[in-house]
Formats: C-alpha cells, structure tokens, sequence
C-alpha cells in the first residue's frame, strides 16, 4: 500500500514537473527571441556557443560519471575545422560546422578509445594529456597559423540564401543551433541507449553481469559529448570570425568544468545558466582593472561551500522548486 | 531426495565445468585446484562456512576475478580468458551477494533494463524512452511470477531489503540464461519469499542450470540434486544432500557447528 502511494505520488510529481518545464521552456524561449533587442547580439552569440558548450560537456560528467579534462580539443579543434574550411576552401557555413562537427567527432572517438577503460582521476589525466599534445599540434600546423590563428572567416550565406553578415540573422541561426543542439542532449538522455548509461551510473557491476559491455556505451557518451561540443566551436568559429589556440588551451577545458558545477551536474539546463554566470562575469570585468579569473575563482569557491548542487540543483532541492514539482537526484 | 534419485538415471550434460581452478590474492590462496561440474536441468548448491571461497568461485567462474590456473568451459566453449560482459552474453548469468539493483529506477525500469539487450533495444540514442513499452509485457510477466506486481512503479531502492533480491532474481531470468550463478538468493528474507523464490528456482531448473550459494540447509536439501563443500578453497565433499550430509568431514567442518 505504501509503495503503491508513493508511487502514485512520484508520478503526479513529475506531471505537475512537465507542466513547469513546459512553461519555464515557453518563457526561455521567447525570452532567447526578443533577447537581440535589448543586449549586444554578439554577446548572446557568445553565451549560447558556450551554453551549448557546458551542456555537451554535462552530457559526460553528468549523465555517465566521466570527468574529462580536454574538452576544449573538440571546442577548439571543431573552431578550427570549421574556419579552415569556409575560409580556404570556400565551404557554405552549414556545411563548415558538419565539418566541424564530424572532425571533433573523431577526435572524440581517439581520445575516448584511449581513455575510456580508465576510472576517475586516470581519466581525466589521460584525457588532459592527449588534449596537450593537440594543443602543441595546433600550435605546430600550418593550416592553424600558429600564434595568429585563423583570421576574418566569412560567415557566408546560409543555404546560400540567408545572409550571415546581418546580425540579426546570425543570431536567429545561432539560436537554432543551439536549441537543435539542446533537443539532441535531451532525446540522447531519455532513450533506450539513455536508460544503459543511467543504469551504469547506478551499478556499473550489475549492468555487466546483465551483459552490457560498459566501455562500449561510455565511448558513445564521450563520441557524442565531443561532437555536440563541436558543435558548439564550430558555431563560435563563425560568430566571431576567427579561430585561436584560446579555445584549444587546457584553460578552457577547465572553463567549461566550472560553468557545469556552477550551473549544476545532472541537470538537463543547469550548464545554460553556469555559462551564462560564466560568460557574463567575463565580459564586464574584462573592461575593469579588476583580474577575471579571481572572481571567477571566489565564485567558485562559494559554490562549492554554498550550492553544493549547483544554481539550478539547489533550486530544484528547494522548497520552491520542490512545489513546482522538481526532483532532484542524487 | 527422491527428485535426484530420478534425475540422476538419464545423467544429464555439463553446461558449466571448471579443471584446476585457483586463485591467489598475493600469498593468500583463496581457491586451490576446484574441479566443478555444473549439469543441465539440475540445481547444484555450492556451501560451506564462510571465507571458504565460494563467492570467489563465482567471480571466477563469471569471469569477474581472473583465475591464477585452470581452465573454464562453458556449453563447450572455453571462456577462461573471456571477459565478463560477453561471459553474460553467452548465457552465463549470476546474482550478487549485496543486491544489485539499479537504485533509482523503477522495478518495472529495473527489468527493462536487463531486456533491452536480448530484445536489441539498447543502443538507439534517437528513440524516445517509450519505445521500450514494448518490452513491458514481458516485465510485467517477469514482474508477476516473483510477487513484485504491487511494487512495480516503486523505485527499487524503496523496497525491502528480501523484495530487493527477489527483483535481482526477476532481472536475471529476464535473460535467459542457460546458466544461473545465484549468490545466497535466499540470505535476509521472510519465510514467505524463500517459499516463491525457491519455487521459481525449482521451476527455472527444469530447463536450466542453477549453481547456487545457500546457507538455509533446509532449503538446499529441499531443492538441490548436487551438493559441493568448500572448506578453505579446496572441496571437501560432494553428492547429493543425504550423502554429504552423512560425511565425518563435513559434519565436523560446517553442519556440525549447525547441529550443535
């Protein structure tokens, strides 16, 4: 009978959290599409490139357990693919992020073939090691250029009709891809394949005793976490036009490690509201005298002595968001 | 008793065997030169006091421990360097000790979990959840034949600590398996489970192998044909129930301190 109750409970519970997120979702949305008309495009660009960033990298450290430390190699090696294809070879822009997308893909599957039978702290070293050695890569090529980067990419038209030069429509594209990006996140973990890696997470001895071969499914977290962060770099290539060893640099695999615990682990878009902390206290403070990484620094610090959880796992824990329906696990 | 008496006439094959098999933990040798055979259509009861090694033998024998020497073979195929996950998809599947349940889903989730596989419904990224509702009848049935179907919805972590091995019970015949390793399926459980599980037990063994570790001697002479003792890695004795049960050693070793 007490099963039965709570059971029943648990179910109206997740109703009345549908419905929520079905508002909350409404009112992001049109907040996303009037939002060009109060901020600067580009740093909204910025913020969705890095949101969508954050919640790739969520995908991996939230939805299977793995922390890895060389995401910026998908990030920043996708910039790369991308603007060195539309610049030199002339590539339509959708096609430059495919290409993007496809190459962070296969650096995905190299590093994650490596890394991937490792647990923990080995992980994420390995994972830092191999994203060095691609630092120093770029640094070396010839088709990155070195120190420069790649420099004034065309944005180019989209479908060969929409002109990208026009703000307003880079933004309504970025947004696109974004949000394309988010219903991939969100189909990826409520699938079959979704419902393995869960069961890993929970019991990783169990899930092989029923015959899952567990490295399989976390190599195809990692493939699938590397390629939506490329496309997010590839994505950010053509926002700002060029594509730097900035984005490749162990200091942005760290940057993204931040935004998903400002913002919360496990949540589907706790990583948004991480990066856009992130991302903001960057834009004002790069302008003052005031040094960005000691504030991004104590920020951190405070979350993790305060909001173990995250911003939005702290909600979701709270009474409030309790009331709304909201269930946080774990 | 009579149940073996009967079986023993067609002397049905070997599923599951083990030659020699050992294990060492540095000087420790947990396991010394087992020799086991597992048969087709009986239920064989592993026992012995603890430390004797037995749930080291089913690391071995499932492949979750490495053995040091001997060999292992499983329906004719040698799987001693076979690893663990396609050890289970060959058709050789155990239960924990510790229950091994995926806390935080549902029991019906629980066991769809443990279909997916069999059913190929494991690796689609791009289908929503609800494509795995057509697993859901045969949950459901799975559910039903252990007594879970009041608790179907309930997060496993919620159940008792007996309807927890019950729902280990259900996930692991939900494969299939020619070859059930359960680990004491019966340890903490109310009188009234050890009757279903040792029904459904009896029922699978009809047309399966089931090696099990069990400490309720009631119960393993209630539903073992084959008995093996384990005292300190090596084999003690072996028979059937009456007979072991009659044996100096054995009595001296482990029933003795029971029947004191």
């Amino acid at each position: 009978m007490t099963h039965g109750t709570s059971a029943t409970a648990r179910t109206e519970r997740s109703a009345s959290a549908s419905k929520t997120y079905a508002a909350f979702l409404i009112i992001g949305l049109v907040l996303l599409i009037v939002a060009p008309a109060f901020f600067y495009p580009i740093f909204i660009m910025k913020l969705l490139c890095f949101a969508l960033f954050a919640c790739a990298f969520n995908l991996l450290l939230g939805y299977t357990g793995l922390l890895s430390f060389g995401h910026a190699t998908f990030f920043g090696g996708a910039a790369y693919f991308t603007a060195h294809v539309v610049k030199e070879w002339g590539f339509s822009p959708e096609l430059g992020i495919l290409v993007g997308v496809v190459g962070a893909a296969l650096l995905g599957l190299v590093m994650g073939y490596v890394a991937i039978r490792r647990q923990g702290i080995y992980f994420a070293m390995i994972t830092l090691a191999l994203s060095q050695m691609f630092f120093f890569f770029c640094l070396q090529a010839k088709f990155t250029h070195g120190e420069d980067g790649i420099q004034s990419v065309p944005r180019g038209h989209l479908f060969g009709f929409i002109d990208l030069n026009s703000s307003t429509n880079m933004y309504y594209f970025v947004l696109a891809v974004f949000l394309i990006g988010m219903v991939i996140i969100w189909r990826f973990i409520n699938s079959p394949f979704g419902m393995i890696l869960k069961s890993i997470r929970e019991n990783e001895q169990r899930a092989i005793s029923l015959g899952y071969s567990v490295a399989r499914y976390k190599l195809g977290a990692f493939v699938m976490s590397a390629a939506l962060a490329g496309l997010a770099g590839g994505t950010k290539a053509l926002v700002f036009q060029f594509a730097t060893l900035t984005d490749v640099a162990w200091q942005m695999s760290g940057e993204v490690i931040l935004m998903t615990l400002l913002g919360g682990i496990g949540t589907l878009i706790g990583p948004i509201f991480g990066a856009g902390l992130v991302v903001t206290l960057q834009n004002y403070l790069a302008t003052s005298q005031f040094p960005v990484t000691i504030v991004t620094g104590i920020v951190f610090m405070v979350c993790v002595l305060v909001f173990r959880r995250g911003l939005i796992g702290e909600f979701y824990a709270s009474r409030l968001g309790r009331k709304l329906g909201f269930e946080h696990r774990r | 008793m009579a149940v073996s008496a009967t079986a023993m006439n067609e002397e049905p094959r070997v599923v599951l065997s083990a030659r020699g098999l050992s294990k060492s933990f540095g000087a420790f040798r947990a396991v010394n030169r087992v020799d086991l055979d597992i048969h087709h259509a009986r239920v064989h009861a592993l026992i012995g006091p603890n430390g004797a090694g037995k749930t080291t033998v089913f690391n071995l024998l499932t492949k979750f421990l490495q053995p040091t020497e001997g060999t292992i073979t499983l329906l004719g195929t040698d799987i001693t360097k076979t690893p663990a996950d396609k050890v289970a998809r060959m058709g050789l599947v155990r239960s924990f000790q510790i229950s091994a349940v995926f806390p935080h889903l549902s029991v019906l989730d629980n066991v769809r979990i443990a279909l997916q596989r069999p059913n190929g419904l494991s690796t689609q990224f791009w289908l929503p959840t609800s494509a795995l509702n057509r697993l859901n009848a045969r949950a459901d049935e799975l559910i039903e034949a252990v007594g879970l179907k009041r608790e179907r919805d309930a997060l496993a972590a919620d159940l008792s600590y007996g309807r927890k091995r019950v729902l280990e019970i259900a996930t692991t015949l939900a494969l299939d398996p020619q070859v059930l390793l359960l680990d004491e399926p019966m340890a903490g459980m109310g009188q009234e489970d050890i009757g279903t599980v040792s029904s459904i037990i009896r029922d699978v063994a009809k047309t399966r192998a089931v090696l099990m570790v069990e400490h309720n001697l009631s119960v393993v002479a209630n539903i073992c044909h084959q008995v093996t003792v384990l005292q300190r890695g090596e084999i003690l004795a072996e028979g059937d129930y009456a007979t072991v049960s009659q044996d100096e050693r054995v009595r001296l070793a482990y029933m003795g301190a029971e029947e004191a």
